[in-house]
């Protein structure tokens, strides 16, 4: 493997007035690595990628993509990277492959010339290219935005939250695009809300508030999770999970699709007391067990053990 | 770079809105400021050619000073001077008092006294000369209150626009508000929307410099631009009946430089606002509001307050309509107006040093 990195950054700050985006942060990234950002809303994924990619100056620190500074080579940069911001930002009024054209155009490219990196993406979107890119689905128009990004075959790739606002089918085929990417040898740093796409990077970050709270590969992550994981239903599950934070010998309790997982205080934690205390106060069809955690309930312990 | 201009010109094509303003504009402008408004006169400037020079004539001469709507800024002493004096753009209009004027109206005689009117304001001219005329009147009425006859008639020559046709003033100004509109607001506003759309973001991270966006920017609103200026005047000479009695590539050309003015305008307009409303705000009440209104196309500049008159004088406007009207009207070349070109290009250099200065290579997040 190699052992190059790619992008390394050093105690980078940024605020926004008084207000702190990006906290003393400091990475390398190796070279041909899919590296994901994983963070709520607000915890500066945006901001971070805007200065890798030399659009932002960061008030503190510094950081290189492949050596070039992102201040002071800033144009070689931007001849390096391929990048796709958060919002959609292509033409909306251009046809696919007007927009397509364009883009190869700007970065003195063709679509010919680097036809074999994007064909298997732009396939699928290929028999809408006289279609205005205004009317694609989510789905596709993130396929068209990194049909753009890589036209001009970029070393590296940063992709501000790809899959936001697209279906599950479109999120896994776009994954799956991106593995492909990856054997080419183009480093990628992809951020995401979406904390199970993470376990699809070869590392993640988990950022909050501006800060890198863990970063590891995502089997890693789960191994370091220390804690025992339930899951419990009840016929009332609003209040269930006000119940269960209300009680002193559960850390942390959290919705999860139709039941609640819940963390102990004490790894020997007798499930048996609980059902009882459930049941005196009304519960009824109460199932508990014992369930292996992932890495989103990595992610949701590590997010609310810091607040 | 030329993938730039072919993808604005889809912009532009694409959008019927955009089409609709930019051809549809000249109609109803032309027809919109046809319908001319008029206005007191104050102060304005006339100068007299005094063939008599005996103490009647003057009386009559501090008789319209005193009434206070002229201001007599020169005296002629020959025929010759009066064209110089319309062509130099100081006077409105020149009063000739024939020879022995006193001596005739001492005999009770009729006397004529000539109004010669630059007329390529309408508007203007008919209100000065009829007010100079009612002057005469009441002087001639004072001066033999006996007679019935009255002993003073008036003559009035309209110089340069014989036929008093509205359109010869507000063709200059249709053309300019046009080009603000198109040149400044456009520009402004498409480099508004890549930067709301988002899309500045790419192109920014894209190796294209900085001048190459901005060209490809204009280049295309410098196109249309010209090609409105063209319908314009063609409308002007077909329609109305315009002459352009100076040089036609001399008009084109200060056109072009005017284009260009509008343009970094704009340029300078979509550096400092972050949305197409902001651009659209600014443009419309920075540029388009002050052109119709302070650059003498509806409003003579003669007859406002003076911080307003001054305030017209940094209107580039306000020059072009000048070097359009005497172009077109006076048949002057650039020998006359060459100061008002210079104010223009100053103009254009100062607003595209600003832009280039102001265009940021990176995100301006606050």
């Amino acid at each position: 493997m190699n052992t190059e990195m790619a992008i390394s950054a050093t105690a980078i700050s940024k605020f926004y007035q008084d207000k702190k985006a990006l906290d003393n942060l400091s990475f390398e990234i190796m070279k041909g690595s899919l590296f994901g950002f994983i963070g709520p809303d607000g915890a500066g994924k945006t901001s971070l990628f805007r200065i890798l990619n030399s659009l932002l100056i960061p008030d503190e620190g510094k950081a290189n993509i492949l050596g070039f500074d992102t201040v002071k080579d800033y144009r070689q940069i931007r001849r390096i990277i391929g990048y796709m911001p958060g919002k959609f930002s292509l033409y909306q009024d251009l046809t696919v492959e007007e927009n397509l054209k364009f883009f190869a155009g700007i970065f003195n490219s063709t679509i010919s010339k680097n036809y074999h990196l994007i064909e298997d993406i732009y396939n699928h979107i290929e028999p809408f290219k006289n279609r205005k890119a205004g009317q694609l689905s989510g789905g596709m128009k993130q396929k068209l935005a990194l049909s753009c990004a890589l036209i001009h075959k970029p070393e590296v790739l940063i992709l501000d939250e790809p899959t936001t606002g697209v279906d599950a089918v479109s999120r896994g085929e776009f994954w799956e695009m991106l593995q492909k990417l990856k054997s080419q040898n183009i480093t990628i740093l992809v951020s995401t809300p979406y904390m199970d796409e993470a376990s699809l990077c070869d590392e993640v970050a988990l950022m909050q508030e501006g800060k890198i709270m863990q970063r590891a590969t995502p089997e890693k992550i789960i191994e370091a999770f220390e804690q025992t994981l339930w899951s419990v239903q009840s016929d009332n599950m609003f209040k269930l999970l006000s119940h269960l934070n209300d009680l002193p010998e559960i850390k942390l309790a959290y919705r999860s699709g139709d039941h609640i997982c819940f963390i102990p205080e004490m790894l020997t934690f007798e499930e048996k007391k609980l059902l009882d205390h459930l049941e005196k106060i009304g519960h009824q069809s109460l199932h508990i067990r014992q369930i292996e955690p992932t890495i989103e309930d990595s992610f949701i312990f590590h997010m609310q053990s810091q607040n | 770079m030329k993938g730039f201009v072919i993808k604005e010109f889809l912009h532009i094509f694409r959008d019927f809105r955009t089409l609709l303003i930019l051809f549809g504009m000249p109609i109803a402008q032309v027809l919109l400021f046809g319908f001319a408004i008029t206005n007191e006169i104050n102060h304005a400037s006339i100068a007299v050619f005094d063939k008599a020079r005996d103490s009647k004539s003057l009386e009559l001469q501090q008789k319209l000073t005193a009434s206070g709507y002229f201001d007599i800024n020169m005296q002629l002493d020959n025929t010759k001077a009066i064209e110089k004096a319309f062509r130099s753009g100081k006077v409105k209009e020149v009063v000739v008092i024939p020879p022995q004027f006193g001596k005739t109206l001492d005999l009770g005689q009729q006397t004529t006294i000539q109004l010669i009117n630059d007329a390529s304001d309408p508007n203007t001219a008919n209100l000065i000369s009829s007010y100079t005329s009612a002057i005469l009147r009441d002087f001639a009425a004072d001066a033999n209150p006996q007679s019935t006859l009255l002993p003073v008639a008036t003559e009035t020559t309209m110089l340069y626009n014989p036929e008093l046709k509205g359109v010869f003033m507000f063709v200059p100004g249709t053309i300019t508000v046009l080009l603000m509109l198109v040149s400044a607001m456009m520009t402004s506003i498409s480099i508004a929307r890549e930067k709301e759309m988002g899309t500045m973001e790419v192109l920014l991270i894209s190796p294209l410099k900085p001048y190459q966006i901005i060209l490809g920017k204009v280049l295309p609103y410098v196109v249309f631009s010209f090609v409105n200026a063209s319908v314009i005047l063609l409308m002007a000479y077909t329609i109305f009946e315009m002459p352009v009695n100076g040089s036609l590539m001399l008009l084109l050309a200060e056109t072009l430089l005017f284009i260009l003015m509008a343009l970094a305008m704009g340029l300078f307009i979509s550096t400092v606002s972050n949305s197409q409303q902001t651009a659209m705000l600014l443009s419309m009440f920075a540029l388009m509001l002050p052109t119709i209104l302070l650059s003498g196309f509806v409003f003579p500049v003669e007859n406002m307050p003076l911080a307003l008159q001054w305030l017209s004088h940094i209107m580039p406007s306000k020059w072009f309509i000048i070097i359009v009207k005497s172009i077109m009207l006076k048949g002057l070349g650039i020998a006359y107006i060459w100061q008002e070109t210079l104010i223009i290009l100053a103009m254009a250099v100062i607003f595209i040093l600003l832009s280039i200065k102001k265009f940021e290579v990176r995100l301006n997040l606050k």
